[in-house]
């Protein structure tokens, strides 16, 4: 969910430069040269894949995949996302320039810390393992990702926490279709190319 | 050394390029310098995030709208973008006005109805204008460049060099990761695909996403192989500087004199 410019209080918006701007430090530092291709093409699988839209009943969703980055990158998965959201602003200008540092922080400390937690527990290579693994990054990066906006809409003034609510309501259905998909598609990149998922086991 | 790719005819593949730009003929915002570009915007923005008085906020509005009006933009992707990025506004209009009120009448059962929020009609207001105002000048400034030169300016600006070159790479590849989720797509709708609400469409996306994830890392592992080949050395450089011009000074200076207005505006009203 981009938060729009002109909304957030400027403490939150303050706040939320400071995590990006440490995330990004730490996220380029720990990329090698060699791997910089890389970031950025699964950035760009991240900013296409959100633009597939699931079937939810009547409605759907669009998918965010913020786990399933940070299981594959780690703590490159900050700058990976960070450049998505940042050309969605500069080319399409959803979300904002200020708003940035928020939008992307959101978007990304889960998912850093899917990649920091969950990925060890990728080593055993075991498909039942992996898949469930894979699906709890799924889940947890889209619920946190939720919290956090609402926390930022939240922190913004007592007025928000109506949307605050809804915001997070709305994320329900997504985390657990998120959570599915994510385990799925890590099954099947643990069979179709297991080195994807155990190189990245540093 | 890559080259850089900020010049069309460097470009072998004119498709692969999308365009930030959006603009339709000769405009204000055409010929300026980038980096004067986007100075101003993150200036304006910054000034905007902070206006908390709606008539301020209107006349900042105001001026954007005319900024984006002369800077030479199309007009219809002007009014469509103008509507996707009021989705999140209709959002807050519905929110922010009333909220879900629990009282508990004196038979003991609690009731749930709809109170209205002190100031939410006003709050929802004065963010209508200004996340209105930061999205006509964020159009106007950055929609008129080219996504390779808003990247270079940054270059320019002090944006770590791994960053800038991410962002270089992810705008050349985003295009090809697009033809080639649209190309499974197409498999999957000519083998009666449809998606519903199934475990199935669950995981033919699934398989969509992992395919789009492996082909992406085997090709990053060739698109470095052939950086190296052209001589890469872990660094990306940057042709075609800038050229600092008297419009762009004179722009810089009329945009600071209007954010200097709208400044002395919000402190005597507040």
């Amino acid at each position: 969910m981009h938060i729009s410019e002109g909304v957030l209080s400027i403490p939150v918006l303050a706040g939320g430069w400071a995590v990006a701007a440490t995330g990004l430090s730490l996220g380029l530092k720990k990329i090698e040269p060699e791997r910089l291709p890389e970031v950025a093409l699964l950035a760009a699988v991240f900013f296409v894949a959100s633009l597939i839209h699931v079937p939810i009943g009547p409605v759907s969703a669009h998918l965010v995949l913020n786990g399933l980055i940070g299981l594959i990158l780690g703590v490159a998965a900050f700058p990976a996302i960070f450049v998505a959201l940042a050309l969605q602003a500069v080319l399409f200008q959803f979300g904002g320039l200020v708003v940035l540092g928020v939008n992307a922080s959101t978007m990304a400390l889960p998912a850093v810390l899917c990649g920091v937690v969950l990925r060890p527990l990728l080593a055993s290579g075991r498909r039942p393992v992996v898949m469930l693994v894979g699906g709890a990054a799924g889940f947890l990066g889209v619920l946190l990702s939720g919290c956090l906006t609402a926390a930022s809409l939240a922190l913004s003034g007592e007025a928000f926490v109506t949307t605050a609510q809804a915001v997070l309501l709305a994320h329900v259905p997504v985390m657990i279709v998120e959570g599915l998909l994510t385990a799925m598609t890590v099954g099947f990149l643990s069979q179709v190319q297991p080195a994807l998922l155990a190189a990245r086991r540093s | 050394m890559v080259e850089a790719p900020d010049k069309a005819a460097t470009c072998p593949a004119p498709v692969a390029r999308s365009r930030g730009n959006v603009s339709s003929g000769p405009g204000l915002c055409l010929s300026l310098d980038p980096r004067a570009k986007l100075l101003c915007a993150l200036a304006f923005c910054l000034l905007a995030s902070g206006l908390n008085s709606r008539p301020v906020a209107g006349v900042a509005l105001g001026l954007s709208l005319v900024l984006a009006l002369v800077s030479g933009l199309d007009l219809l992707v002007l009014c469509r973008r103008t509507l996707a990025v009021n989705v999140f506004v209709v959002l807050l209009w519905v929110f922010l006005p009333f909220h879900l009120a629990v009282d508990e009448p004196l038979t003991g059962l609690a009731s749930l109805h709809l109170a209205p929020t002190p100031g939410g009609l006003g709050l929802a207001w004065l963010i209508t204008l200004k996340a209105n105002a930061a999205f006509f000048v964020l159009i106007a400034l950055l929609g008129t460049s080219e996504a390779e030169e808003v990247f270079h300016a940054m270059a320019h600006m002090y944006v770590p060099a791994k960053l800038v070159t991410v962002f270089f790479l992810f705008h050349r590849y985003v295009h090809v990761i697009g033809q080639e989720r649209a190309a499974l797509t197409t498999a999957m709708r000519i083998r009666c695909f449809k998606a519903r609400t199934d475990v199935h469409t669950y995981r033919s996306y699934a398989y969509l996403v992992g395919m789009l994830l492996a082909r992406s890392l085997d090709r990053a592992g060739r698109v470095y192989q052939a950086m190296r080949c052209r001589g890469y050395r872990n660094r990306f450089w940057l042709l075609d500087h800038f050229h600092w011009r008297l419009r762009d000074t004179v722009f810089c200076s009329l945009f600071a004199l209007a954010l200097a207005i709208l400044t002395a505006l919000h402190w005597s009203l507040s």
